[in-house]
């Protein structure tokens, strides 16, 4: 049984016996029901530092989205020394470390793959190193070799077309969230002593391939502990003993997220669930008078001030993707635990609280856990955040918890994983709506005119007929699903082989359970084509060639977003349908297959490589976003829309349900009073039926389009919008991007 | 069972009352306020026959938004010329627990029969009335919506006798109710009534003026912009609404 000096004044038996910080915070934390006004504003010293890298942001915009790159250093756990965000001011952080040597300079990783980091490179002008090229292409192999290696000639024309895309094959996967709190709780050298315990259990006679693989992670992520001691003992701390107060917690937990930034650069590197843990340690230090409410909030601007700076070096296709630069540091705030206490601290107001002292901000992605249960006070004061500015998200907390328990945490957008104990195999999406034209036309891509699905017989009537295409489209989806997650499978195994997460890894339980995460894009336009192929008459418009490119409609149909269950029992049925097609299929290592409806800004480039479909989208068009509604379908308000969606069932789509709206102010009511109430009703309403998630964007159109006209404005520099399962800067967004967002119903009600 | 002509319907409302609501817009008016926003509205017999009970049923379906002060709010139109089919509309909703609110210009009121009785009737089922007064002077109120204003006056003198809860809301409208005089005058009215819980000052807007042109019907304040923020400043003082605490 461990004792450490450092837990003096903190209950409980069995965090100490074995490795479980949900049990230390169960027993440990202060559930607050109060109001907002504890809370404190900006120190000098955060004034100063925000201010420094507020120039450093405008410079790295003015130089075209990257202020400073290395080129000659592979990133790692000990690659540099300390960093700071200037030489003068670093007494006044009081939160430390860099991913490099210097505030924004992005680092070199290859181990993705190397023409990545390179092109990436030479994107913004700096040369790539022509040693680390011999030695990332003679001597050592990466990620994306060994994918590409191993790819069939059918995975590479799906790719190539793009109705499997964004797969993490030439980056890090991201979605695994180690479990940073241990870092602060146990120290380092206690959950080295668990590690090799775990190694030594996991010996045994007779021993196979899968477990020598066991043994080699283990041995990496024993190192990888090791040298997260180096890279803290760089900046002066020792982080082998667990931390004696709030300051040495918040320091210790971001030296363990620091671990995983500097060796992975997923597309989504979460923070986690660390704002009721972190304020454990600041109520002993307030009650102990060794602390005020001023250094509490400065210690937590501070830190969120790091989670800000984190940048990954990347290349203008993957740019298109995931637009504005995200890294989704997504943190969790609010819950409720399994005992049915509100787990919402005064951090949790701390750190919303940090989008006024240091103005909005995309990073980190903040995320409430929202339950109609939370505290009243709670409610309103995330909804008054998000009326001032539309930085935060929303996810049923009440949808979750029984999947997940109470210590989950959101890996991504919108996807929980159980911190600690669970990770997750990352893999983009599969587009459901190229799928329905590959049905309708025999596997033949609409676009580039090739065979890229089995040459199924395409449909030649002249008029759609319902149930010819559902039959079609079954077997479409049956080939799609077997391809999308063979090439899933291809791609797991290389990146375990090849850009293993060691320091990720190394703060989560050895017997890691594994999530499968596939994904949907052009959701609500399969389900509308769907509904109009049914309920109206789809006449097919083919070129010479007899390939179906366009769709004439006559009559009227439902559509999803109007609460029409005509249409939304359609969503539920495609939902289900694709579901079912993927718990068929072997998953690597086990993993637990689930999907989402969530694009990110994807749905922009996907609907770029997609055709005319039957619902009236044009060949070109954006596809709508995640689970959202399409553009003009919506007819009947927000709630509506938002019943439509609510009617998907989370437990169809573990890896979470995007929806993304965005009301006028006056569509809220007349005073903020007025709005943040409302605000809250709305979130009751539409989560108490079990919808997943919100993202909440209160502006009007005029607001974007003057946004558009004149991103110079000081008033637009820090201007966050939430966009499907992130938020970015407005201004980041390219002009296609920016319209897409324009063009999307904006609730506004005279 | 009556069916009732409605226009649209609007799954969320937040100024439309109190709290979140569904709104259900009626057909038909007798006014012709200049600065209508809904002029698509007025004629009566058209848009779309809906019994009481689809109603509630399509509202039924938002009621996990509305809290404890939400519900639903008709308006229109003036859903008092259709006061068979609201009566009935309430009371299928009183008998859900439904919070319901009327938006009115008043116009249709009378303490004739057979209107008052049915009125009579409505006000046991309706929680709040809001109570459009466009114009405090008779002349100016003829001008502005081509009717009087005595039996709007004297319904909301009947609402304070029998201490309905009631929302005065009043249009702001440069150059014809936008003048001290009036508005100390409007106050100086209200002052008289128990039964006030909120005033608002609603600012012209030119939201709905498309609206006309594609109806056809000539604009009579063209030219004329929504108040300025000091003006409105200026109602909201003299018609002291800070006081009211709805």
């Amino acid at each position: 049984m461990a004792h450490f000096e450092q837990w003096a004044g903190f209950k409980g038996k069995e965090w100490v016996n074995s490795v479980d910080v949900r049990s230390f915070i169960q027993e440990n934390y202060t559930p607050y029901e109060g109001d907002e006004s504890f809370l404190e504003g900006p120190t000098e010293a955060t004034d100063i530092l925000w201010g420094k890298l507020q120039e450093l942001q405008k410079e790295e915009r003015a130089k075209g989205g990257v202020l400073d790159m290395e080129t000659e250093v592979v990133s790692g756990l000990t690659a540099y020394g300390p960093g700071y965000i200037s030489e003068e001011t670093k007494d006044l952080e009081k939160v430390v470390g860099l991913q490099t040597d210097k505030p924004l300079k992005r680092a070199f990783m290859p181990y993705g793959g190397i023409k990545m980091a390179e092109q990436a490179c030479t994107t913004y002008g700096y040369q790539p190193s022509e040693k680390l090229h011999e030695i990332f292409t003679k001597y050592h192999k990466t990620h994306n070799q060994g994918v590409f290696d191993i790819y069939t000639p059918e995975m590479k024309k799906a790719r190539h077309n793009k109705i499997i895309t964004g797969l993490p094959d030439t980056y890090g996967r991201g979605r695994i969230v180690g479990d940073y709190r241990r870092v602060a709780l146990y120290g380092i050298d206690f959950l080295i002593e668990r590690k090799q315990y775990d190694f030594e259990r996991y010996a045994r006679h007779g021993m196979k391939g899968t477990d020598f693989r066991l043994r080699e992670e283990l041995a990496d992520q024993i190192k990888a502990l090791k040298e997260m001691k180096e890279m803290a003992a760089a900046y002066g701390y020792d982080i082998s003993q667990p931390a004696k107060d709030a300051h040495e917690a918040a320091q210790w937990l971001y030296f363990g997220y620091l671990a995983a930034i500097k060796t992975q650069n997923g597309a989504a590197m979460s923070v986690g669930r660390i704002s009721t843990f972190l304020d454990i340690y600041i109520e002993r230090d307030l009650k102990a008078g060794k602390i005020t409410e001023k250094e509490a909030q400065e210690l937590i601007d501070h830190m969120v001030m790091k989670f800000r700076m984190v940048k990954f070096a990347r290349i203008p296709s993957y740019n298109e993707l995931f637009s504005g630069d995200p890294t989704w540091a997504t943190l969790e705030v609010g819950g409720l635990g399994q005992d049915g206490r509100s787990m919402v601290t005064k951090n949790d107001y701390r750190f919303l609280h940090t989008l006024k002292n240091m103005g909005p901000s995309p990073e980190p992605n903040l995320t409430v856990l929202y339950s109609s249960r939370l505290p009243e006070n709670f409610k309103k004061f995330a909804a008054l955040i998000s009326v001032e500015t539309s930085s935060i998200q929303y996810e049923n907390d009440d949808v979750m918890r029984p999947v997940w328990g109470d210590d989950y945490s959101i890996c991504c957008c919108v996807s929980a994983t159980e911190t600690g104990k669970e990770m997750q195999f990352f893999g983009a999406r599969a587009n459901l709506a190229k799928c329905l034209l590959y049905a309708i036309n025999g596997g033949i891509d609409e676009k580039n005119k090739i065979q890229v699905a089995p040459a199924y017989r395409p449909i030649t009537s002249e008029y759609l007929d319902f149930d010819e295409v559902m039959e079609k489209y079954d077997a479409m989806m049956e080939w799609l699903s077997k391809l999308y997650v063979d090439t899933l499978n291809m791609i797991h195994y290389m990146h375990d082989k090849y850009y293993y997460e060691a320091a990720q890894m190394a703060l989560i339980d050895t017997d890691v359970k594994r999530s499968f995460a596939t994904g949907i894009a052009g959701f609500s336009h399969v389900v509308d084509s769907l509904c109009a192929i049914k309920y109206a008459k789809v006449k097919a418009i083919r070129d010479e060639d007899g390939i179906t490119t366009d769709f004439e409609i006559e009559g009227d149909f439902p559509r999803y977003g109007n609460d029409d269950d005509r249409a939304d029992d359609m969503a539920v049925w495609l939902l289900k349908t694709f579901m079912h097609k993927l718990n068929k299929c072997h998953t690597y290592r086990n993993s637990v297959p689930t999907t989402s409806i969530l694009t990110i800004t994807s749905n922009v480039v996907y609907g770029k490589a997609t055709g005319s479909l039957p619902d009236g989208r044009k060949a070109g068009e954006p596809l709508s976003p995640g689970a959202n509604p399409s553009y003009g379908a919506e007819k009947n308000g927000l709630l509506a829309s938002l019943n439509s969606v609510a009617k998907l069932p989370y437990e169809l789509a573990l890896d979470g349900i995007s929806n993304t709206q965005t009301i006028s102010p006056s569509a809220l009511g007349h005073t903020d009073d007025e709005r943040k109430e409302n605000l809250a009703r709305v979130m009751d309403g539409y989560f108490d039926q079990g919808a997943h998630h919100l993202n909440v964007n209160v502006f009007g159109t005029d607001k974007l389009i003057d946004a558009m006209e004149h991103p110079e404005k000081p008033e637009y520099a820090n201007f966050t919008i939430r966009v499907s399962g992130y938020a970015v800067k407005f201004i980041d967004l390219t002009r296609e991007q920016q319209l897409d967002v324009i063009a999307r119903t904006c609730h506004d009600h005279m | 069972m009556t069916k009732g002509y409605i226009h649209s319907l609007e799954s969320f409302g937040s100024v439309d009352g109190p709290g979140v609501r569904y709104l259900i817009f009626t057909t038909g008016c007798a006014m012709r306020c200049q600065f209508c926003h809904n002029p698509d509205t007025w004629n009566m017999n058209s848009g779309t026959l809906y019994t009481a009970d689809e109603l509630i049923d399509k509202a039924w379906k938002y009621r996990t938004y509305w809290g404890s002060k939400g519900g639903i709010t008709v308006s229109g139109g003036e859903p008092l010329l259709q006061i068979d089919f609201l009566l009935e509309l309430f009371q299928k909703a009183k008998e859900r627990g439904i919070n319901t609110t009327l938006d009115t210009c008043g116009n249709p009121f009378t303490r004739e029969e057979p209107f008052f009785s049915k009125f009579q009737e409505l006000m046991k089922v309706t929680d709040l009335v809001m109570l459009d007064i466009k114009h405090i002077d008779d002349e100016q109120h003829k001008i502005l919506t081509g009717q009087t204003n005595k039996n709007i006056l004297d319904m909301a003198e009947y609402l304070s006798e029998t201490g309905k809860p009631v929302w005065i809301r009043h249009v702001l409208v440069p150059e014809r109710s936008d003048k001290d005089e009036y508005l100390h005058r409007l106050h100086d009215f209200i002052e008289t009534l128990d039964n006030v819980e909120k005033v608002e000052v609603l600012p012209y807007h030119t939201l709905g003026v498309y609206k006309w042109k594609e109806l056809g019907i000539p604009y009579q304040l063209e030219g004329i912009d929504p108040p300025s923020q000091e003006r409105v400043e200026n109602a909201n003082r003299i018609l002291e609404t800070a006081k009211y605490h709805a």
